[in-house]
């Protein structure tokens, strides 16, 4: 239980660090920080693998990604473009009613009173055996999305000009 | 039994909803379009955490399926949407939004 709120508590106070710090570099870096607190749900939630490939794809691949974009653009705190006081102030607004809607929606749901139950499900031997045996077909169809987002992005990475320099 | 140690499943319901909210929170209150990018990252993952919790409550292996698939999705998102960026900054210059008001260039 413990454990459960120093997670938690670190993952919302990176995520809010994530959306008000300035420099985009240190938001790479906060939000790495909310990954692998979220990895660390992941394990109390009894889903190893998931915790496992959570932290392998996030926090390796696509935060690295992204922090070599901003390196490549060569982004930092003076050109980063900052919204006037008044949208700011009307972003905080919208997204605390949106709090409030999901917090009223959810509140006192009757499925919500479900007991954690004793079952191991997160383990690879079992979360394998349902991912090719039920999910077998959009298990392949991951792998075309996943080729043609490599053609895409090599597509669209590519230089236009690559004639004229030739 | 060593996991979830007596946490209701309403918890992480407000967990995830808090990480939702932050993560739209982002994408409103920023110019930039790389942290916009981070912040749909948050709410993707705020989605997940939720599934992965369901999942265990009911114990149902089905919704960590979910959760592998949309990781791959978020993976091949990223990768396309960081090349648009890249293509965007090298016409524009920028990474600001307020420059992609108009449909042409």
């Amino acid at each position: 239980m413990n454990l459960f709120y120093f997670l938690s508590f670190v993952a919302i106070l990176c995520a809010l660090l994530v959306v008000f710090s300035k420099n985009p570099v240190h938001s790479v870096l906060y939000l790495i920080l909310t990954f692998f607190s979220i990895a660390g749900h992941y394990v109390l939630l009894n889903a190893q693998f998931l915790a496992v490939v959570h932290v392998i794809v996030y926090a390796g691949a696509i935060m690295v990604l992204f922090l070599y974009v901003i390196m490549l653009l060569n982004l930092n705190q003076e050109q980063e473009p900052h919204k006037d006081n008044k949208l700011k102030f009307a972003a905080t607004i919208l997204a605390g009613m949106l709090m409030l809607i999901l917090i009223a929606s959810l509140k006192g749901t009757a499925l919500l009173s479900t007991t954690n139950t004793h079952v191991e499900i997160g383990q690879v031997k079992d979360l394998g055996r349902v991912l090719f045996k039920e999910y077998l077909l959009p298990f392949e169809i991951t792998s075309i999305l996943l080729l043609a987002a490599l053609v895409g992005a090599v597509m669209l990475g590519k230089s236009e000009h690559k004639q004229e320099i030739k | 039994m060593k996991t979830a140690q007596g946490v209701p499943l309403d918890y992480y319901v407000w967990l995830s909803a808090a990480l939702f909210t932050i993560g739209v929170l982002g994408v409103l209150y920023r110019r930039n379009a790389i942290v916009i990018f981070m912040c749909i990252e948050l709410m993707l993952n705020a989605v997940n955490l939720l599934l992965v919790a369901f999942s265990n409550y009911y114990s149902d292996p089905s919704g960590q399926v979910f959760v592998f698939f949309i990781m791959a999705v978020a993976a091949a998102e990223v990768a396309v949407g960081l090349a648009i960026l890249i293509m965007m900054y090298r016409n524009t210059k920028t990474t600001d939004i307020n420059i992609l008001n108009r449909l042409k260039w």
